[in-house]
């Protein structure tokens, strides 16, 4: 087995703009996303927009997030799977209406 | 095992005919086997670099042992069982080596079973796989099933062989990293995973059977080697109409190899090819795959283009063509292929059926597309069709905007001579 991280990115406008509708059916979602993967399920939370970030490079601190992207990272789940497939089939579940998601492998160091 | 058997060998002369003949098998050895020694060697060393080196020795062993002990009945049995000892070896003596990669397969202790598994569906399945980028598809493809080393491989794309191999390098990383998995997908996923397959070999096969640039229109290597592939698929995937479909397609299109050139190395269209000469047996060996491949409804797009090859491949002359049945057929590929390639073919079928001026008309209506902007053909059939209709300027305007667009010496001989035989302005 091995874990991967589901980094969700969407349109922060589209959200800024979006109704209590759009909110509710999205946390129904989650809600249904977790109780399907359950068990694969290692941990998750949504994040603040990118306005809310600070970044520091070397040191120097500074207002916003790392990189300027049209799509921000808004929240993440971690999760354990087999294979790159079964990871695959797991974030095909996450919901993400105004954008899309990105798997990653965790990587482990012996 | 005799290492120098050459030199040692008594009868000098015998030695070196066996030399050539040991190479020979080796050589059909590594072209038909390879694939499958790979395969069934990552089952054990669950890692593709270590497998790759392991494969590398077992056909460096056969050069030398074949000569001293005769060539075995079943050569890609006895490479498989010669890499995978090579792999229990060397994993048993470097324990960090079996700690290296977590890869591929989720079995337990990967025991030499008896008999050797055909693992090439795995293997092809992962090469194909579609968290991959395309041309990293295809490189491994090539590399891993079919052995071609990675200058082989740049020199097919046309790119140096740094970047190939940094492509390479990368994928194989990502397959170990991210556990792309070393398996046939579930059935759920099979006919999306299988399209991915087919998609890179019929690629394969059409930058062989046009090369993209270079002096000769065909690319023998690249086409021998898609066809290899698709043979490969029909027989491990026997059900499967798109896999008929694919190898209909390239049984046919290859059939009429040996005339596509001239002897003096002009381009001839299919109009000006000698049907004597196509090949009869491939013909109908293609003509039975495609009657399989259309069983299945609605037919995929490999059988629907293998359709295609097959009208032209059963008119006796260019002129009994069946123009109607052609336009027909590319209007169904277009329904569940709406490529503006396959509309390009369409209106020229159109013109054939209906006359240059229908033609015409269903080219212009693709004028606009941007994915044509850049290719040859379009300006070529535009510049026949003016030519047939005696708009003998704009022709010349066509023909010439088609010589910009294409790097193939050959198709660009023929474009210069049709051009050339307009009468002048």
């Amino acid at each position: 087995m091995a874990e991967y991280l589901i980094l969700i990115y969407e349109d922060e406008k589209s959200w800024a703009n979006a109704d209590k509708a759009a909110y509710d059916s999205t946390l129904e979602g989650h809600n249904a996303f977790a109780e399907k993967h359950g068990s694969a399920i290692r941990g998750g939370k949504a994040l603040w927009a990118s306005d809310t970030a600070t970044s520091i490079r070397q040191g120097t601190v500074t207002d916003g997030p790392f990189a300027e992207t049209k799509e921000g990272l808004g929240g993440y789940y971690l999760i354990e799977a087999a294979n790159l497939d079964d990871a695959i089939a797991i974030a095909k579940d996450v919901p993400a209406p105004f954008g899309g998601v990105e798997v990653r492998p965790i990587r482990v160091f012996d | 095992m005799s290492e120098n058997m050459f030199e040692e060998s008594a009868a000098g002369r015998r030695a070196s005919r066996t030399h050539s003949q040991v190479a020979a098998a080796v050589a059909e050895a590594h072209r038909r086997e390879w694939g499958f020694v790979l395969a069934a060697t990552v089952r054990v060393t669950r890692d593709i670099d270590l497998a790759e080196e392991c494969v590398q020795d077992a056909y460096a062993r056969a050069l030398s042992t074949w000569g001293s002990r005769g060539v075995p009945a079943n050569p890609g049995a006895w490479l498989t069982t010669v890499a995978r000892r090579r792999a229990l070896d060397l994993l048993r003596r470097d324990a960090s080596l079996r700690a290296r990669l977590p890869l591929l397969l989720d079995e337990p202790d990967p025991a030499p079973q008896p008999e050797i598994p055909d693992d090439r569906l795995r293997l092809v399945f992962t090469c194909c796989h579609p968290a991959l980028a395309q041309p990293a598809q295809v490189a491994l493809t090539l590399r891993l099933l079919c052995g071609l080393t990675t200058a082989e491989v740049a020199h097919a794309f046309l790119v140096s062989e740094p970047t190939m191999a940094a492509r390479i390098t990368r994928a194989k990383k990502k397959i170990a990293a991210a556990r792309i998995p070393y398996e046939v997908p579930q059935a759920a996923a099979r006919p999306e995973r299988i399209e991915a397959v087919l998609t890179v070999v019929h690629l394969l096969y059409t930058t062989g059977h046009t090369a993209p640039a270079g002096a000769s229109l065909v690319r023998r290597d690249l086409v021998e080697r898609a066809l290899d592939l698709a043979r490969m698929l029909r027989q491990l995937l026997p059900a499967d109409a798109d896999v008929a479909g694919l190898l209909a397609l390239i049984v046919l299109t290859d059939a009429r190899r040996s005339t596509r050139v001239a002897d003096d190395g002009r381009l001839l269209l299919l109009a000006d090819q000698d049907r004597s000469r196509w090949d009869q047996g491939a013909i109908a060996e293609g003509i039975a795959l495609v009657r399989e491949a259309l069983r299945r409804r609605p037919p995929g797009r490999f059988a629907l283009m293998a359709a295609i090859a097959a009208v032209h491949a059963e008119a006796p002359s260019w002129g009994d063509t069946d123009w109607r049945e052609l336009v027909g057929l590319y209007d169904l590929l277009i329904d569940i292929w709406p490529s503006p390639v396959v509309a390009l073919n369409r209106a020229v079928a159109v013109g054939f059926a209906s006359g240059p001026c229908d033609g015409l008309a269903a080219l212009d209506a693709l004028a606009a597309e941007p994915q044509l902007a850049g290719y040859g053909y379009l300006a070529a059939a535009r510049a026949d069709f003016l030519r047939q209709l005696g708009r003998l300027d704009e022709a010349r305007t066509a023909y010439e905007e088609a010589l910009m667009l294409t790097e193939n010496e050959v198709e660009r001989r023929f474009l210069a001579d049709r051009l050339a035989s307009l009468p002048p302005p």
